[in-house]
């Protein structure tokens, strides 16, 4: 179980979280939704300590998150980045296979490469991928790439930061039912940024609308669209009059 | 205008000049740490080696053997001016191995090396290969910055030494080629001069240069700014520091070696 509790960050004078609440119980999948550049890459990235909140509490299973050993707290996250962030110097597969090749999950190479082709081919990429380098593949495919890397060790929590951004709608629907499959098969914790509405149903067990650096609504995804909250409603229905302004 | 107002800037220049000074050393600091506690990552430590050492022999070795013929030509002229041709071997040794073969090994490995390690790991930040690698359960310091830094330490004194054969290759072939010197007794004169200290003295400043090029890389690198810019101006930052860090330290060791 992840809870954020009044977690605020602020770049210099541009507060991005004001206050953000948020609880994700264990084995459930969060979806949060919310405008560009309202703080939810931020708000990923506070929890797995990249960032260090300004204020505000953190706990993952009851612990403190900025406390104890980070090795082993991170080992138990996986995380898919906005951009990817392959590692441009190593091919496809020693990127997926990253933790196998080398520190305390160290396994034989061809082992490493056979985990790594059978992730890709969960994410839809053929074999002969595995050994082109990052700079060779199309957006969607990194992407894809960087989403083997993210559940390649099996991890207890995963955060996908917008997985289907760049994916044709066949590729998005096969990557939603992955995401899905590992929450309810693997019973991990997932928690998932998308703009894509149609990746919200398919994904979520829970909604949370990020506005103004709270969350100002969360609830079950069945509740969603009568949640009777004007952010979500216009965000649902993406209408350019509402609460949420046009400009940003 | 307030007329001390230039000063308040001067003020505050040596100020952040001063701080960064001491950011710097913290971070060398924890370089070297990391160098000696596990986990160690050799498969990026031999591809260090490979791009700090091996691909920069070519530069070390054509800097070199032209400074050491220009350093011929040089003293044999001047020396000429009061009949002292005759101490071209020595003052070729000397001066290439005490002082010129460091500094311009030590200023070509940073502008090959520093640069291409500062934009390396600034574009790695830039795109969040960084943040990456942290949650991949993989210390930044260890895996990018250990192996870098422990490849320079050990490749550069190595760069060095090779520069000063080459550049003593350099007067040897100028002077008897040009200059009409005898080639047993150039050799002979060269090796009689040269003493354990000089030689020392190039092995050392060598590996002080080697951290410092590498520790300017990576430290500008880990905190470079954001976007093509941050990249661009971490990587200009990396190697004038390195440079000048390389030209002060070089000042301090040949005081310390040589002066009384
Ligand atoms: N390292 C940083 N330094 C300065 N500002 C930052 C940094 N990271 C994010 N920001 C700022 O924080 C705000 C929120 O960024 P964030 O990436 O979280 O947005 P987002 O909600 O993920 O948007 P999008 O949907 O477009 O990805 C932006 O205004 C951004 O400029
Ligand atoms: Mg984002």
């Amino acid at each position: 179980m992840i809870r954020m509790e009044n977690v605020a960050k602020a770049f210099g004078d541009n507060q991005v979280l004001q206050s953000m609440s948020l609880e994700i119980p264990k084995g459930t999948s969060m979806v949060i939704i919310g405008g560009s550049g309202t703080g939810k890459s931020v708000a990923l990235k506070c929890i797995l300590g990249l960032i260090k909140p300004d204020s505000g509490m953190i706990y993952v299973n009851g612990k403190d998150a900025a406390k104890g050993d980070r090795d082993k707290f991170l080992a138990r996250f996986g995380m898919l980045f906005q951009g990817a962030a392959l590692f441009d110097s190593l091919p496809v597969w020693q990127n997926v296979s990253f933790r196998l090749l080398r520190g305390p999950l160290k396994r034989p190479a061809e082992y490493a490469r056979e985990i790594a082709i059978e992730k890709l081919r969960r994410v839809g990429l053929k074999s002969d991928v595995a050994d082109r380098f990052p700079s060779e593949l199309s957006g969607g495919m990194q992407k894809r790439v960087g989403l083997a890397r993210a559940i390649a060790a099996e991890p207890e929590i995963i955060f996908f930061d917008e997985p289907t951004t760049g994916l044709d709608p066949i590729m998005s629907g096969v990557i939603n039912d992955l995401i899905r499959e590992i929450v309810t098969e693997m019973g991990a914790t997932a928690m998932t940024i998308t703009h894509d509405m149609s990746s919200v149903r398919a994904i979520a067990d829970n909604v949370a609308m990020l506005h103004g650096g709270v969350i100002q609504w969360t609830g079950p995804v069945s509740q969603m669209d009568a949640s009777g909250d004007p952010y979500v409603e216009q965000f649902i229905s993406g209408s350019a009059e509402g609460p949420i302004e046009a400009v940003r | 205008m307030n007329p001390l107002a230039p000063l308040g800037g001067l003020g505050r220049a040596v100020l952040s000049m001063l701080a960064n000074f001491g950011k710097v050393g913290i971070f060398a600091l924890d370089a070297i740490s990391h160098i000696f506690r596990p986990p160690y990552y050799p498969r990026e430590f031999a591809v260090a080696l490979m791009n700090v050492g091996w691909l920069s022999l070519p530069v070390v070795g054509l800097t070199a053997i032209f400074t050491g013929g220009a350093l011929a030509l040089q003293i044999y002229a001047g020396g000429a001016r009061f009949n002292a041709e005759a101490v071209v071997p020595q003052i070729v040794a000397i001066g290439m191995v005490r002082e010129l073969g460091p500094v311009l090994v030590g200023l070509m490995i940073a502008a090959r090396v520093t640069s291409s390690i500062a934009a390396e790991i600034a574009t790695m930040k830039v795109t969040e290969q960084i943040d990456a690698l942290v949650t991949l359960s993989t210390h930044p310091m260890k895996y990018l910055t250990a192996p870098r830094v422990l490849a320079a330490l050990i490749t550069v004194p190595l760069l060095v030494g090779i520069g000063d054969i080459i550049g003593i290759a350099g007067g040897y072939v100028v002077a008897t080629q040009n200059l009409g010197f005898n080639a047993a007794t150039y050799l002979q004169n060269t090796v009689n001069f040269l003493e354990t200290k000089d030689i020392v003295s190039s092995l050392v400043k060598g590996a002080a240069f080697g951290l410092i090029a590498a520790i300017m890389g990576c430290y500008y690198g880990m905190n470079s700014g954001r976007g093509a810019q941050g990249v661009g101006r971490a990587t200009k930052s990396s190697v004038e520091s390195a440079a000048i860090m390389i030209l002060a330290a070089n000042f301090i060791l040949t005081g310390v070696f040589f002066s009384v």
